[in-house]
């Protein structure tokens, strides 16, 4: 099965007509993908089980709208019985006994777990090269990046191997995937989904969504995932929307507020001259758009790499070659067994990161860094807050340039983080973000980021899907595919 | 910038070890990133109250009943090496430490 000209409701259709059986679409998946993966290396692990748990589906009966519909999951999305490594060395034969509370849900729903996505180790970088398990290629061009960090389910989407996919979001890991694949990602409110069974990251930002070609499939998968979980307490008691069946293009008396720091000067100016074409279509259809000011955002990349690598640095202190994971062999005491498993099992990214949170939070510099960076964000919520007041929508680019070459920045930390500029304003404050295609720059997908006010999903989802309906962009083969056929 | 000794402490803090051949460009990586983060200092911050963490609720309250979780056999599924049902490890109190 090849999905670049399928939906969910395709699908189901299918399905539910008995045109095509779970088995049958799951082991053409499995075909397709094969084929594909030449080229992408979109997956870690494949589920072996994959046609069996299809065959159960089909045994129970299709039912609801992703039942029988084989689904990629991010390898940091822990699933009971399919290794999951988070791609590092350090997890490298992690087999969880548990899955995560929406890989549950997705399984509730009659989805089957196709197999687990490439992503930077630990969810930390922006091009998916720091992976223990190799790199993956953009569909539009093998030679460049998926972006990162959710680079192998943005690929296997764009890429036509699965409908959907599960990313997670810590500071653009979602939306500059999307953007850079020309493809729709929504990064939820802060606690709209459980992250029970997430590898953690960053807690105070860490945020599981979805990533498809349509809009409409994200809302889908969206409102079976979110909702409250007892098993994490920060995720929200209220109500999950359908937010499938409320989208509703009309953009009439929508404010939308564009900032202009998100107009940055080292912003790629066809990427700019999309974003502005994408702004006039939203005023042709009705929408009202008035430039605003954010001056904290020149901070956002200061307070995010404090913030988040002092959280990285405290969860990631399980990793000891104790209980799971990579141990390191011929030590002597118990102090070198955690020295050299953490020194072998964790590549070079994450131990700068651990690095640089060990410094902002040791005696001597936690006021100066962490407390410091905790307190720009607060004026950081504020100043985002104010300006939701009066708008419905924040929008802007999705990132400052188009996917680039493999192997051009991962020398470079300081260059690869400038890259969430534009993303991570929208995890700091906790806030709904989504990239949506514009259209291209120079060959590559462009993204339209939207940022919307908490819990407000549904507004996110209604624009985007409006842009949709006016440029179809899902309706393009990405390039380095049709060379291939 | 941050120094050669500072970097050396902060790897020992997190149970990190550099090889000799690393710490340069550790030391040179780092402190270009900490100047970055330095600018925050210019940010006006008297009186606001840090963020430390998210979500809309402060405390969600459950039935207060067992739940079954995973079983002692299924937790050590994962662990590298054990003996007698319980999880090996080497050395803790090094006998190099008494000489």
């Amino acid at each position: 099965m090849n999905y670049l000209n399928e939906s969910i409701d395709s699908l189901h259709k299918k399905l539910a007509a008995k045109e095509i059986t779970s088995k049958e679409l799951t082991d053409q998946t499995l075909n397709d993908m094969k084929d594909k993966e030449k080229d992408i290396s979109a997956f870690i692990t494949v589920n072996d089980n994959a046609v069996k748990d299809a065959e159960k589906v089909d045994q129970a009966g299709i039912n609801g709208p992703l039942s029988g519909i084989p689904i990629a999951i991010k390898d940091n999305i822990v699933s009971n019985g399919i290794k999951t490594t988070a791609a590092s060395k350090i997890l490298y034969n992690f087999m969880p006994v548990y899955s995560a509370t929406v890989l549950e849900k997705l399984e509730a729903a009659g989805a089957i777990n196709i197999g687990k996505t490439n992503m930077d180790e630990f969810a930390m970088g922006s091009s998916t090269e720091t992976s223990f398990f190799g790199d993956t290629h953009n569909p539009w061009d093998f030679e460049k990046v998926p972006g990162g960090s959710s680079g192998g389910s943005a690929a296997a989407v764009a890429s036509g191997e699965v409908v959907a996919a599960l990313g997670t979001d810590t500071g653009g890991s979602i939306r500059q995937p999307a953007a850079f694949n020309g493809i729709f990602g929504i990064k939820p409110t802060y606690g709209r989904v459980s992250r029970w069974g997430v590898i953690a990251f960053a807690s105070s930002l860490d945020q599981v969504g979805v990533m498809s070609k349509r809009v409409e499939d994200s809302a889908t998968v969206l409102s079976i995932i979110a909702g409250h979980d007892e098993h994490d307490s920060t995720s929200s008691e209220k109500e999950v929307p359908d937010y499938r069946a409320n989208l509703n293009k009309d953009m009439t008396g929508v404010r939308i507020a564009v900032p202009k720091e998100f107009w940055h000067e080292g912003t790629n100016p066809e990427i700019i001259k999309q974003i502005n074409a994408a702004i006039d279509t939203y005023k042709e259809m009705g929408a009202t758009v008035d430039e605003v000011s954010l001056p904290a955002l020149k901070h956002a990349v200061e307070v995010y790499y404090v913030l988040a690598s002092s959280e990285a640095s405290s969860n990631l202190q399980r990793y000891d070659g104790v209980r799971y994971g990579f141990r390191a062999k011929d030590v002597k005491n118990i102090k070198d067994l955690f020295v050299n498993s953490r020194s072998e099992g964790f590549g070079d990214e994450i131990k700068r990161r651990i690095m640089l949170g060990t410094f902002a939070l040791s005696a001597g510099a936690y006021d100066a860094y962490f407390k410091k960076a905790a307190q720009v964000r607060t004026l950081f919520i504020e100043e985002m807050g104010k300006v939701l007041e009066d708008h419905d929508l924040i929008m802007g680019p999705s990132t400052t340039s188009t996917a680039f070459k493999i192997g051009d920045k991962i020398d470079d930390p300081l260059a690869m983080y400038m890259n969430d500029i534009l993303t991570i304003p929208a995890n700091l404050a906790g806030l709904p973000a989504a990239s949506v295609p514009t259209g291209l720059a120079d060959g590559m997908p462009v993204g339209l980021q939207i940022i919307a006010k908490p819990f407000n999903e549904q507004a996110i989802f209604n624009a985007a899907y409006a842009l949709q309906e006016q440029n179809k962009f899902y309706e393009q083969i990405p390039t380095a595919l049709k060379g291939e056929d | 910038m941050i120094s050669k000794d500072e970097i050396l402490h902060v790897a020992e803090l997190a149970n990190l070890k550099l090889k000799n051949d690393e710490v340069d460009d550790f030391v040179s990586q780092l402190g270009r990133i900490v100047d970055m983060e330095s600018n925050l200092a210019s940010v006006n911050t008297d009186g606001v109250e840090p963020t430390y963490n998210m979500g809309d609720t402060n405390t969600t309250f459950r039935e207060d009943k067992g739940i079954r979780t995973q079983t002692r056999e299924q937790m050590f599924e994962n662990v590298p090496e054990s003996e007698d049902n319980l999880i090996k490890v080497p050395t803790i109190v090094d006998k190099e430490d008494d000489e």
